[in-house]
């Protein structure tokens, strides 16, 4: 089976030498985009969860009656959403990377930073994508009726267990066709992270191709029909999930 | 502090409240006592929402007092939790939890806010279902029930926590006719087995039958109250005789 597959692209690339599936025959090559593969879809996952859980967060801190903690969020919003998200990427790594802490590496004597490159592409991506779903889960949490909300409170609810109870997952089936968009657009992004050699996807098909030139389309095929299986995976799992979490005798959609 | 059956279970006093320049309630005094039932009656507009709104501190008030068993409502220092244990609210337009069965609309405050064991409120719960003649619903949504079922789980979610008194806002005005009777009936239950009841409304029938008094507002005050036997037959303010005579 193998044999027949490796023999055909090694046939292919003879004969239409801009077509080397180089990584279909060399396994060094292979194991390198499997890398790039399994680091893009680790950022994926980690920036989809961390992105959510800010954007939980900070829509219930807009919420605050303080003042000051709902202009701290708006100052975030206003930061990450108006600036490029690769000068971001680019700023946490380069500018906070040089003030954070170094510790012992795992040799015993060398000094690693405390955050990895990695670290930071998903920091950054997070906080990026997090400013955005801050303001989708409050465009859902206004649409949550003031009168059900006031029931909450009658019954004795504190505003964290009115949010977590009530608001929040009204909320949540509201904001999920903008969520969606959102987070499509985040594992589109975690590409950037080349920028600070974080070896996923688009990194280590940068290097194939620089390697082995004839494999250019190859890996650039490659690239899209990963990114339309990653976000289609996405979708559909969201899907899936906005219907499980459809409320019988509850809105029209 | 220490209060006593013999003193009311909710005295106001010359309570005043605006809402930015608009006062809606200009120096309303009410005495309500344990076991008593309260019919707020009069036009759209006059206050008589914002009135029970302010007895559980939904709204703030600007001047006067309001106190539960002898507690100052708006006292800045009350634990607003003591206040909504004591004191159950329905609303005309029921605000259940859609996302939650009825069952669990009626389970969630017993168990989120006062953390008790969610096996024993689930057969309170179940009961509380059998009381307001919905057995059988237990698993359906809000969006599945009608008006009338609905607003029954708002009174049985509201009786989960045991409170001492009950308010109820115009809790008919949204139901088809059909539906009307089975929450009357289940009001009437509720104050023949001696809860303490304020109900704003408009069923004067109703109101006749079960209330020991009732309160006409006109515009932010109160013109005049009695026991149904007398406030129906020989209302002396032509205030109250006009709005009577439009209603009935
Ligand atoms: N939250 C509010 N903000 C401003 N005005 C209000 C608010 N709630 C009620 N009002 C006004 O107060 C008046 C009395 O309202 P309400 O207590 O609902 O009367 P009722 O229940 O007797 O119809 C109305 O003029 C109404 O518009
Ligand atoms: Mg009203």
């Amino acid at each position: 089976m193998i044999e027949t597959i490796t023999s055909f692209f090694l046939q292919l690339a003879d004969d239409y030498p801009r077509w080397n599936f180089i990584f279909f025959y060399d396994s060094f090559q292979w194991w390198r985009l499997v890398g790039g593969l399994k680091m893009t879809i680790l950022l994926s996952i980690a920036c989809v969860l961390l992105s959510v859980v800010i954007g939980i967060v900070g829509a219930w801190l807009q919420g605050s009656p303080r003042r000051w903690v709902r202009l701290l969020v708006q100052g975030y919003i206003q930061f990450f959403r108006n600036t490029p998200p690769f000068v971001q990427l680019l700023f946490f790594y380069f500018a906070l990377g040089q003030i954070t802490p170094t510790i012992t590496g795992p040799d015993g004597w060398t000094e690693v930073p405390l955050i990895s490159n990695v670290g930071w592409a998903i920091i950054s991506l997070s906080f990026f994508a997090g400013s955005f779903n801050v303001e989708i889960f409050r465009a859902g949490i206004e649409a949550v009726p003031e009168s059900t909300r006031e029931a909450a409170d009658s019954l004795g609810f504190s505003r964290f267990q009115s949010y977590v109870e009530l608001v929040m997952p009204l909320a949540f089936r509201v904001s999920l066709p903008a969520l969606n968009n959102n987070l499509v657009n985040l594992i589109k992004t975690t590409t950037q992270a080349i920028g600070i050699a974080v070896p996923e996807l688009l990194y280590e098909c940068v290097g194939i191709w620089n390697d082995y030139p004839s494999a250019l389309y190859p890996t650039m095929t490659v690239l899209f029909f990963v990114f339309i299986i990653l976000v289609g995976i996405l979708v559909a799992g969201m899907h899936k999930w906005e219907k499980s979490m459809q409320i019988p005798g509850y809105g029209a959609s | 502090m220490n209060w006593t059956e013999t003193e009311p279970i909710i005295s106001i006093k010359d309570l005043h409240k605006s809402f930015g320049s608009l006062e809606v309630l200009k120096g309303i005094s009410m005495d309500v006592m344990k076991g008593e039932v309260v019919c707020v009656i009069g036009p759209s507009g006059s206050g008589k929402s914002t009135l029970i709104r302010c007895i559980n501190a939904l709204n703030d008030i600007n001047s006067g007092s309001i106190k539960v068993e002898g507690q100052e409502v708006h006292d800045p220092k009350l634990n607003k939790l003591e206040l909504r244990k004591k004191v159950g609210m329905v609303f005309q337009q029921y605000n259940l939890f859609p996302h939650r069965t009825a069952l669990q609309n009626i389970m969630m405050a017993p168990v989120k806010v006062l953390k008790q064991n969610p096996e024993d409120v689930r057969e309170r719960a179940i009961n509380l279902m059998t009381r307001v003649n919905l057995t059988g619903k237990e698993d359906s949504y809000p969006g599945e029930l009608s008006g009338g079922q609905q607003q029954r789980v708002a009174i049985a979610r509201s009786l989960a926590m045991n409170p001492r008194v009950m308010l109820f806002d115009e809790v008919t005005a949204a139901l088809d006719p059909e539906t009307v009777k089975d929450v009357l009936i289940t009001i009437k239950d509720l104050a023949e087995d001696g809860m303490t009841c304020i109900l704003v409304t408009h069923e004067m029938g109703f109101a006749r039958e079960v209330a020991d008094c009732i309160y006409f507002t006109d515009r932010g005050i109160i013109v005049e109250y009695g026991p149904p036997s007398t406030f129906f037959s020989d209302a002396k303010d032509p205030r109250t005789k006009e709005f009577l005579s439009q209603i009935l």
